[in-house]
């Protein structure tokens, strides 16, 4: 069993909601993601994921699209992201860690090498934004081959079929967007959430996590509520760029942001 | 060729390239896209009307010219432009805007986005948004809106609204990103209306359509006035709409060479240029996989054009497509030798060429001299000049 699967697995014999933060890698340079990622472990994430800067982010709000910036000023590559997980795995061989990015970057690494190398640095799961299951068949077997989990995105314009499609391409757990736009947006109608989310868990046996628009504990609250685990990014991103000077001072923002919404989460 | 050629496949892929590489979002309203495309495109009250305004709107068909001034100047082949820039707003651009938006309408969509480079396509959207009262929300680099004022402002006297886009490096790419992330927020009643055969299925394949009544007129044309086909096609390319509308109707003759012409920019061994088919690699943007122009790490890179419309680091899949197939052959002009071509076809034949088109005519100066007298090019004149004339001024050191 994978490091995720076995993490979700916890997580649903103890009752125990999943908190997943997003982070983008070498945000605002690259020597706070390694501390920034135990920062998080200790506040409460279950599930690290951490994004890849690509220079044309086309899903992203504002907001992660300035921290793919910020982090491409340091010139940032995939490479550098595997060293990052490298050292995490130095002291913490428990937390998964997810890979969050764009097509473009592995491609041009090519599937097999992204592969033994994300294995290799110890990542469990990856999550390209611009890549359906329609396309995905290459890169799935050279994962599998690595057992490696390949996250797929259901969205509310999904329908069925599709969701039977991701379900079985897929592996590690469904990530459901929970809004129609880009990350960072907008107001969540948790109401809307927990009506696809029963619908998506009627089709498919894997655990099912939701994000975009989780900006506070009392929404991750809400969400964890109907769904297996929360994925809370651009609130985090936020907060590492107020706090951009200081490694220590983006610890303690974000790792506050957690606590509090681990502690919501767990007092359902 | 024995096979007629029939691209793209039913996934959208042309050979390896094209595809469907886009958040899960917009897979949903990609497929109800693709449905109406392919609807429509069989439907004959669609297409007659379709027909209908491209006669009486844009002012189709379009002329197919002798230059004869020039080609006796250059000493070689016969040149015949295809005039689009006769078309109404100046450019090839409003075969697709006007085809697309009232496939927007037959959908039910009442808002239409559009990203921009030069302002052609943005003109061209904001055009037909106003004579089918749609709303219209326009895209475009904050690079670009400083290079192309005069067309910011025939936008916001269409009626759109011109949107800034200050991420990336605020040109083209970064205005087709964000009007991505307009689309993806608002699918329910927007139709995003790409303005090159670039993009997701159908786009590449939907956009080429729409353009290909170039090359049908043009085949029509040559054949009325020489009774024959012709050899050589040229165009430019920057996604490539008005070169594979030109070059479509004619893949099935082989005596037919085609020729797309990318900006070199300072030159293509300097880097800053815009020639991914010459100088780049394969890679996945904007939906498709094509040529990029990227670095070691699969970073898009910053392209540079005297002509905006060609500023673009990747170029439509079924380009790539044709350039590995060998049906077609990619060369590039750069900056200087595009400024020549405009100058020579303005001062000889009194046109006055678009940048973007500029390299095509500089092409055509480089092909011309080494042909038969009796052996024909087509050059696709995809866009009217006066949108550049303070880029040109700017770069002779003229104070306009």
């Amino acid at each position: 069993m994978s490091r995720i699967a076995a993490c979700f697995e916890a997580g649903r014999s103890q009752g125990r909601k999943l908190l997943i933060p997003y982070v983008t890698a070498g945000d605002p340079q690259p020597d706070v993601t390694v501390s920034l990622m135990h920062a998080m472990v200790m506040a409460g994430a279950d599930i690290i994921e951490l994004g890849v800067p690509f220079s044309d982010p086309m899903a992203e709000g504002p907001v992660i699209q300035k921290a793919m910036e910020r982090a491409l000023v340091h010139q940032v590559t995939l490479d550098d992201v595997f060293n990052m997980v490298k050292t995490f795995r130095q002291t913490d061989s428990e937390t998964p860690v997810v890979l969050m990015g764009y097509l473009n970057p592995i491609e041009v690494k090519g599937y097999s090498e992204f592969a033994s190398q994300a294995a290799e640095a110890g990542v469990d799961g990856v999550l390209i934004v611009d890549m359906p299951p329609e396309e995905a068949e290459p890169l799935v077997v050279a994962l599998e081959q690595k057992s490696l989990d390949m996250i797929f995105l259901v969205a509310p314009t999904t329908d069925e079929a599709r969701i039977r499609l991701i379900s079985t391409s897929g592996s590690g757990f469904i990530y459901y967007v929970s809004l129609k736009g880009v990350t960072g947006a907008g107001h969540l109608d948790t109401d809307g959430v927990k009506q696809h989310v029963e619908a998506i868990n009627e089709l498919t046996p894997l655990p099912v996590g939701v994000g975009f628009g989780i900006k506070d504990a009392a929404t991750a609250a809400r969400v964890a509520h109907v769904a297996d685990a929360v994925v809370v990014g651009s609130a985090l991103v936020r907060l590492v760029e107020a706090n951009a000077g200081s490694s220590e001072a983006i610890n303690q923002a974000v790792a506050g942001l957690l606590a509090d919404m681990r502690q919501a989460i767990d007092a359902l | 060729m024995t096979e007629p050629y029939q691209m793209p496949d039913d996934r959208g892929h042309f050979g390896p390239y094209g595809g469907l590489f886009v958040a899960e979002t917009l897979m949903g309203p990609l497929r109800e896209l693709r449905e109406a495309y392919e609807h429509y495109f069989s439907d004959e009250a669609f297409l007659a009307e379709l027909d209908a305004e491209l006669q009486h709107y844009v002012g189709r068909p379009s002329p197919l010219y002798h230059a004869r001034r020039w080609s006796e100047t250059l000493g070689g082949a016969k040149i015949y432009l295809k005039r689009e820039d006769l078309n109404h707003t100046g450019a090839h651009k409003v075969n697709n805007t006007v085809g697309q938006a009232l496939l927007a309408k037959r959908m039910g969509k009442t808002r239409i986005i559009a990203e921009t480079g030069a302002g052609q396509h943005g003109v061209a959207s904001a055009t037909v948004a106003a004579r089918l009262g749609m709303d219209c929300v326009v895209y475009m680099g904050a690079e670009d809106i400083q290079r192309q004022a005069m067309n910011v402002f025939r936008m916001k006297l269409l009626g759109a609204t011109v949107v800034p886009v200050t991420s990336g490096s605020r040109t083209l790419k970064d205005a087709l990103n964000e009007a991505m992330r307009d689309w993806v927020t608002n699918i329910d009643n927007t139709f995003y209306i790409i303005g090159t055969v670039a993009g997701p299925h159908p786009y590449p394949a939907m956009v080429r359509d729409f353009q290909a009544i170039i090359g049908r007129e043009a085949r029509e044309q040559i054949l009325l006035h020489e009774g024959r086909l012709p050899d050589a096609l040229i165009a430019c390319v920057g996604g490539g709409s008005n070169a594979i509308g030109l070059f479509h109707p004619f893949i099935d003759d082989a005596g037919v060479k085609i020729y797309g012409v990318e900006a070199a920019g300072y030159g293509l061994d300097t880097g800053k240029h815009a020639a991914p088919l010459c100088a780049g690699k394969p890679g996945v943007l904007h939906g498709n996989r094509t040529y990029l122009m990227e670095d070691a790490h699969g970073q898009i890179i910053h392209t540079h054009s005297i002509s905006a419309g060609l500023d673009y680091p990747g170029v439509g899949p079924e380009h790539a497509w044709l350039k590995d197939i060998g049906r077609a052959e990619y060369v590039a002009i750069n900056d200087d030798e595009a400024l020549q071509g405009f100058h020579d076809l303005t001062r000889i034949e009194g046109i006055l060429p678009a940048l973007e088109s500029s390299h095509a005519i500089a092409w055509a100066t480089k092909l011309a001299p080494g042909m038969d007298k009796d052996q024909i090019i087509i050059v696709n004149l995809s866009g009217r000049g006066d949108k550049d004339i303070h880029t040109v001024a700017e770069h002779e050191g003229i104070v306009l």
